[in-house]
């Protein structure tokens, strides 16, 4: 049988090798959070028959409204097609100055065609509360998770450490996806909106399902392998379970997402990208992170960790 | 044996209502399942209003629903269908536009002020008058209050109609302190009642002793939302509108007049627009990644799983088309992050399977009879499927509250079909996938000398 356990302590610092950098990326220049989050307008402008400005003109025009913090980004409305499109965005502002806007670029640009693709405009107060109430269902989510797997493990010993090795897990995958975006958002130009919120949150979901599926086999074997020692009788549940996290995970949600990532419109692809690293990050935490945990918990490692420090430095 | 059979029976069935919910046109009766596309997929506006009060200043549930009645009104004068208020948390309301491309007009239209006047309607007939759009005075006191100002030039040669005509406003809203909504003794119904100020005291005084028997139209908006007569001069500025008013017609009709104005100042603090090329754009392609993620889905099922494979397939689709159907009956409006919802369950329909599949494959290499491995597999399988299912369920249900309490309907979409599909996908791998590898099975002759059906 496959010794997975054997090497716990790698895998904690492979994950902390893509946590560490993304936390000091998310240090430096905080998430990149879209105008759901922090308030703001985006206006996305499609300019049929006419030549798309540049980023200065556009610039130009905010500023005389009295707009200091504009950000433009050029795009294309179908995929593959020509740059024919601007995403600009700007601090928050009301129809009236929208109206004024769309006129001014419509003249200016000599774009009587021009088309309003999206427009969005989030006041700053509604902002900071959704994205504190969304913290707040976070921690609500994982409170419920642990006292649901608590509950539905009260037969195990230690039925607690599971809830908590659980939700150690899911911190870390909520950790890896927001290292990814705080990197994403340097890289690519991610940003952090209500949609990555719901794959956040997704993310979460899932994560505990996985964990949840490798703890019950865990649970299973406990109850007949009463003579292994308890990192065996994990590393045993862990191989018997395998085959079906690949399955599942790899095989088929991860297929779905792919072909949503490739095929599906601009607007899904962050969202289908940020899932695709969450679930994967989901499936790899129950069996490197979750079912580790359990065991250093059981035997009380960290006793060995200050006496043989130069080996196990994670 | 025969038990299975029966229950085949019954998911034909079921699955052949359901195919008829997923795609019939016509529907039948009072039940007419139909696809209905969020903001974000056939495009429009949403726009959150917010109570524009101080800090800690509670605002009650009643004002938010009067606002949202109010706002309501108002925006079906513009005859854009479909549309939809609905109070978000303790100050909010959000509102969603299907079909808008210019916010322009729908935003100056909703939060205007509203003028509630009364008009004298003379001897017109109520019935004609009653949601009629008419021509009154107020605002033009000047011309008309005072000396009379000559007719129009052109000579009439008919009676102009309600709607040409132009009425004598008597009154307006500012002078109605109170509105009140009581029951009539001894009867079903409920009338309004209303107390007027000093200076509406005077004027109802006047008018209603010269003038009963009249018609004294109550106009909001240039709009008649109600036409009482006259039944006795009101002289001490305290009156009752009676008529055969249901608690509900009385109660709104109360809120219109206690309200001509909303009952809190609104802002707005968000504006959401979905061009509808984006709209489309987005439909098209995700229902195309969807297709494309869903056949290899199918097809690694069948090649690995072989035979319980097919089955799952059968499954899967039963799943989709269940789901489907339910989404079309509720309604449950569809949005971009509702078919991520209902993807990712799909992901839980298959999980079910895939457990079970593997179970079943432990206990065929142990050496149980195919039979007994099926019933095994689920039994020992049940308890991940039933517990991580449970999790996914908690998790929707702190989103869809999350997501209903701040109009964020990106995140409420997802929870809601997350939810039902977690739920359809449990029931069909228990009750399809289950029965369907029973009866298949029962046709094959020693199924386990044929490892190969079952992938081992």
């Amino acid at each position: 049988m496959i010794d997975i356990l054997g090497k716990r302590y790698f895998y904690f610092l492979f994950s902390l090798l893509i946590i560490i950098p993304g936390l000091i990326v998310l240090a430096i220049n905080g998430l990149p959070l879209a105008v759901d989050f922090k308030g703001g307008s985006l206006l996305e402008v499609q300019f049929i028959n006419a030549e798309l400005p540049s980023t200065e003109e556009i610039v130009r025009i905010y500023e005389s409204n009295g707009f200091n913090e504009v950000y433009v980004q050029r795009t294309s409305l179908k995929q593959g097609t020509p740059e024919d499109s601007l995403i600009i965005r700007s601090p928050f502002m009301d129809d009236a100055m929208r109206t004024t806007i769309v006129d001014t670029l419509k003249t200016n640009f000599n774009a009587p065609d021009l088309a309003l693709t999206r427009f969005e405009s989030v006041g700053p107060s509604i902002a900071t509360e959704v994205a504190q109430r969304a913290m707040l269902a976070v921690a609500v989510a994982a409170l419920a998770v642990i006292l649901y797997i608590t509950l539905a493990f009260r037969g195990v010993p230690h039925a607690f450490r599971y809830g908590v090795c659980a939700i150690a897990a899911m911190v870390h995958d909520i950790l890896i996806v927001i290292s990814v975006t705080a990197i994403g958002g340097q890289l690519f130009g991610w940003q952090v909106d209500s949609l990555y919120l719901t794959a956040l949150l997704t993310v979460i979901g899932f994560s505990t399902q996985d964990k949840i599926v490798v703890f019950d086999r865990i649970r299973e074997n406990s109850s007949f392998l009463r003579r292994l020692s308890f990192e065996k009788l994990v590393n045993h549940s862990i191989v018997q379970t395998l085959q079906r996290s690949i399955n599942t995970q790899l095989m088929t949600v991860e297929f779905m997402l792919l072909a949503l990532a490739l095929f599906g419109g601009v607007t899904l692809r962050e969202f289908a990208v940020i899932l695709l690293i969450g679930l994967f990050s989901g499936t790899y935490s129950s069996i490197f992170i979750a079912a580790p945990l359990l065991v250093i918990w059981e035997n009380k490692e960290w006793r060995n960790w200050f006496g043989r420090k130069s080996s196990h430095v994670a | 044996m025969s038990r299975r059979y029966i229950n085949l029976i019954l998911i034909l069935v079921l699955l052949a209502v359901s195919a008829w919910a997923s795609f019939t046109n016509s529907g039948l009766g009072s039940f007419q399942p139909k696809t209905v596309l969020g903001l974000d997929l056939r495009g429009g506006l949403q726009v959150i209003l917010e109570a524009d009060v101080a800090d800690g200043i509670a605002v009650s549930r009643q004002d938010l629903e009067d606002a949202k009645q109010i706002l309501e009104n108002r925006a079906n004068a513009l005859g854009v269908s479909e549309v939809t208020f609905q109070v978000a948390g303790d100050k909010s309301i959000v509102g969603e536009f299907p079909g808008v491309s210019d916010p322009q007009e729908v935003i100056s239209t909703i939060s205007k002020v509203a003028l509630l006047e009364f008009v004298d309607f003379g001897d017109e007939d109520p019935y004609a008058l009653m949601g009629k759009t008419v021509i009154t005075d107020e605002g033009r006191a000047v011309e008309v209050e005072g000396t009379p100002t000559p007719g129009p030039e052109v000579t009439p040669t008919a009676e102009p109609g309600i709607t040409e005509k132009t009425w004598h406003t008597i009154m307006i809203g500012s002078d109605l302190k109170e509105v009140g909504v009581i029951p009539v003794q001894g009867s079903p119904y409920y009338e309004i009642s209303f107390v007027l100020s000093e200076n509406g005291a005077k004027v109802f005084r006047e008018f209603t002793s010269a003038n009963q028997g009249k018609i004294l139209g109550i106009v909001l908006d240039k709009v008649v939302i109600s036409a009482p007569s006259i039944n006795e001069p009101i002289t001490d500025g305290q009156g009752v509108i009676t008529g055969k008013f249901t608690r509900d017609e009385a109660n709104n009709l109360a809120v219109q007049m206690r309200y001509g104005s909303l009952p809190i100042p609104l802002k707005l603090v968000q504006t959401r627009l979905i061009g509808p090329t984006l709209g489309a754009d987005s439909l098209n392609k995700s229902l195309i990644a969807f297709a494309i993620g869903f056949a290899i889905v199918l097809l690694f099922m069948a090649i690995y799983y072989r035979i319980p494979g097919l089955v799952a397939d059968l499954a899967i689709i039963s799943y989709a088309v269940i789901a489907f159907a339910i989404f079309r009956s509720i309604p449950i409006t569809l949005t971009l992050s509702g078919i991520a919802g209902f993807i990712l369950s799909t992901g839980s329909a298959l999980d079910a399977n895939i457990l079970s599949f593997e179970r079943m494959k432990e206990e065929l290499r142990a050496g149980r009879t195919v039979t007994q491995a099926i019933e095994l597999g689920w039994k020992r399988a049940w308890p991940s499927i039933r517990d991580s299912n449970i999790a996914a369920l908690i998790t929707s249900a702190i989103l869809f509250w999350f997501g209903s309490t701040f109009g964020a309907s990106v995140v409420k979409g997802f929870a809601l079909t997350l939810a039902l599909g977690v739920v359809v996908s449990v029931f069909t791998a228990l009750f399809v996938t289950r029965n369907f590898l029973g009866v298949i099975l029962s046709w094959v002759k020693d199924p386990e000398k044929r490892p190969g059906l079952f992938g081992l």
